[in-house]
């Protein structure tokens, strides 16, 4: 049972990071409709950005709080050289464009930073271990992670539904012609909500790196996952990257961490942990078949 | 005059000719992609043998060509014909990943290339596969598991938890290490390849109990792993082994404090008492202005034996059985010490454990312990090479 909720846990904790990642790349497919592929490469740089300036300076803080900006301004500064020329074009233009950017971030930093992994270390203040309930014993890093993932959350609601630029952001999703002609500067709007997004992708990139190796081309593997997640969620929907996130997180983690045992109940167990070992990384792509299945726009499309 | 002009040209031709004909060597390894410094010290390794002799290897004058086969198959093949139509090149090297090897060598030992490995060596190519063409001065991949296998059942552990990615070499290198341990297996996980978050299969293992763990995840898949195992406090209670793969200087510089005191499998040690190690050691700090790593060291390896097989056949390839049998005599001070070639043409040497440390340059190893000597691969009695 302590088994089961310690899993719980950690489902929940990859959710949360994948949440980080997904609600930016959704508020820019869903305002924008933009297909950013590079989305990867703004994890990648908050995370790079963070481990330098720690590993200089000695405080994570710092890190995090020189890190955002730069993701922000890095996401700005491609707004307005690339993805500015491409809004009209076909997404197959973009994703081309995008897939070019991923190649440009994971050479710039090697070449920056050199082949070499960076190292990251969890804070001091929110290292070691706390027991949550006897004989439960969880990271407390992870736990602040689930922590400023829902605090985010929570901030990203209050600006889309309570403040005048999230009506403003929301309105320009639904007719970007329109809030243009009523005396909204839609360039300018569209290059902040890009940088939010990609500042979003570097608190994951900095939530991360304690836990991973920073090194180039760290955003690959997450991109992949943060896709399903707005593909199950409905695209450009925040409240569906929460459930999307969350949905992946578990599903995901409780199937590496308990298909070997109900396998073991039938099959012998060479075979149970081949086929678990096979169908636990397959399991998230089973749920998102089935939840395009049931319903094929996502869970919560944003322009039902 | 007319007749010394033609005579003096013709002379100034044949020496420019002897002279301008370096031997070429074409090494295709992986520089891009995560991996990509495994191939940059392999390389580095290298040239460091060639600058030492200021451009030849074994007196022989070389040309060293070096290409990234981006870790994929198909990019490999197509440097290696490049190399061989091309450049006409006879000696090839310096392959990281065994999939790559085996989209290459199969292929050009029957072209009577000889290949010589700086890092990848499939079993396949070890047993049945062996063949005249292809030597493997790293070592048989198993080897390094092997060496872990023995050490833990002598360190008295009598459960182990073992943790692979879910792909060939995965199950190969688990394979090598159940060879020689002799307790009891608790679980044997097999994890999506490049997978990032280990917590799942962190808590499944803590709720299994074992004594030890022994975990084969190359590159940033063991860095995350050491990380997430220390965080989760579990390194205190349940030691965990593996493969020199996860702790080379460069890996260790990522992942901190959490692989202090861990105990690994190496071939090579940076402190292995010996006259062409030492040189070896100091002369890569002073070119790169970094410590050496294993992979450094079996470039180096790899230069210097062809440069000894260079030397006794006089820089001459005409006649590559000479060559290969030059080889195959392994005359060369390796900066293991012992070294030799057993009959499947892969190292008979000597497998150490050693442990992280942390010195005033880094974190780095210190040797242990010699746990096998003058060790053959399993696959050595499938070879029937003649």
């Amino acid at each position: 049972m302590i088994l089961v909720i310690e899993q719980l846990l950690n489902g929940l904790q990859l959710g949360i990071t994948l949440f980080l990642m997904s609600a930016g790349l959704t508020l820019i497919f869903g305002i924008m409709q933009v297909i950013n592929l590079a989305h990867g490469s703004f994890y990648m740089i908050g995370a790079y950005v963070c481990a330098t300036v720690a590993g200089q300076t000695g405080s994570f803080l710092l890190g995090l709080a020189v890190a955002l900006p730069a993701s922000a301004i890095a996401g700005m500064v491609v707004e307005f050289v690339v993805l500015r020329r491409l809004y009209k074009r076909e997404h197959l233009d973009q994703v081309l464009a995008t897939f070019g950017l991923i190649m440009f971030f994971n050479e710039l930093t090697r070449i920056i930073w050199g082949r070499q992994p960076l190292y990251l270390d969890v804070p001091s203040w929110l290292s070691g271990s706390i027991e949550l309930l006897p004989g439960l014993i969880y990271p407390v890093y992870r736990l602040a992670v689930i922590g400023v993932g829902i605090a985010v959350a929570f901030l990203l609601w209050f600006m889309f539904s309570r403040t005048r630029l999230g009506m403003q952001i929301r309105a320009g999703a639904s007719n970007r012609d329109m809030i243009g002609a009523l005396g909204v500067n839609i360039k300018l709007l569209y290059t902040m909500v890009f940088g939010l997004g990609t500042m979003l992708a570097g608190l994951a990139g900095v939530m991360a790196g304690p836990i991973l190796a920073v090194e180039s081309g760290m955003g690959e593997s997450i991109l992949i996952l943060t896709f399903v997640v707005i593909v199950i969620g409905g695209i450009g929907s925040i409240r569906g990257a929460v459930v999307g996130a969350l949905l992946v997180g578990l599903v995901d983690t409780l199937g590496r961490a308990f298909l070997p045992t109900l396998f073991r109940l039938v099959f012998n167990t060479a075979t149970a942990d081949a086929a678990a070992a096979s169908i636990s990384s397959m399991a998230i792509y089973i749920l998102m078949a089935a939840v395009l299945v049931w319903k094929p726009k996502g869970l919560f499309p944003a322009h039902s | 005059m007319k007749k010394i002009l033609p005579t003096l040209f013709f002379l100034v031709i044949t020496v420019q000719f002897v002279a301008a004909e370096p031997v070429k060597i074409g090494m295709i390894t992986t520089l891009s992609t995560k991996a990509g410094y495994l191939g940059e010290d392999i390389r580095d390794g290298f040239k460091l043998a060639i600058a030492q002799e200021s451009g030849k290897l074994g007196g022989i004058a070389v040309e060293l060509m070096v290409e990234d086969d981006g870790r994929k198959p198909g990019k490999g093949k197509q440097i290696a014909e490049r190399f061989i139509k091309r450049d006409k090149a006879k000696i090839l090297t310096g392959i990281v990943f065994s999939n790559v090897a085996m989209a290459v060598v199969p292929k050009v030992v029957r072209d009577d290339i000889v290949y010589l490995s700086t890092n990848a060596a499939p079993s396949k190519l070890a047993g049945k596969g062996c063949h005249p063409n292809y030597f493997s001065v790293s070592y048989q991949n198993d080897n390094l598991d092997e060496v872990v296998g023995q050490y833990v059942t002598e360190a008295g552990h009598k459960s182990v938890y073992l943790i692979a990615p879910n792909y060939p070499a995965g199950k190969d290198h688990l394979a090598g290490f159940k060879r020689y341990y002799k307790g009891e297996i608790k679980g044997e996980v097999y994890t999506k390849l490049g997978q990032s978050d280990y917590a799942a299969e962190i808590a499944t293992l803590r709720a299994a109990q074992p004594e030890a763990v022994f975990f084969f995840l190359p590159g940033g898949m063991g860095i995350n792993f050491l990380k997430q195992y220390s965080q989760a406090g579990l390194n205190k209670d349940i030691p965990v082994y593996g493969p020199a793969f996860s702790f080379d200087e460069r890996i260790l510089k990522a992942v901190g404090p959490a692989a202090l005191g861990v105990k690994n499998g190496s071939q090579w040690t940076h402190d292995l008492d010996n006259g062409a190690n030492t040189q070896f050691v100091k002369a890569y700090q002073e070119a790169y202005g970094r410590m050496p790593t294993l992979y450094a060291s079996q470039g180096y390896d790899t230069a210097r034996l062809i440069g000894s097989a260079l030397r006794a056949v006089d820089g001459n390839l005409e006649d590559m059985e000479k060559f290969k049998a030059a080889l195959r005599n392994a005359d060369f001070a390796s900066v293991r010490g012992n070294f030799s070639f057993g009959n499947n043409q892969h190292p008979v040497q000597d497998v150490y454990i050693r442990e992280v440390i942390k010195t005033d340059k880094g974190y780095t190893n210190s040797t242990v312990k010699k746990v096998f000597s003058s060790h053959v691969d399993a696959y050595a009695s499938e070879c029937t090479m003649q």
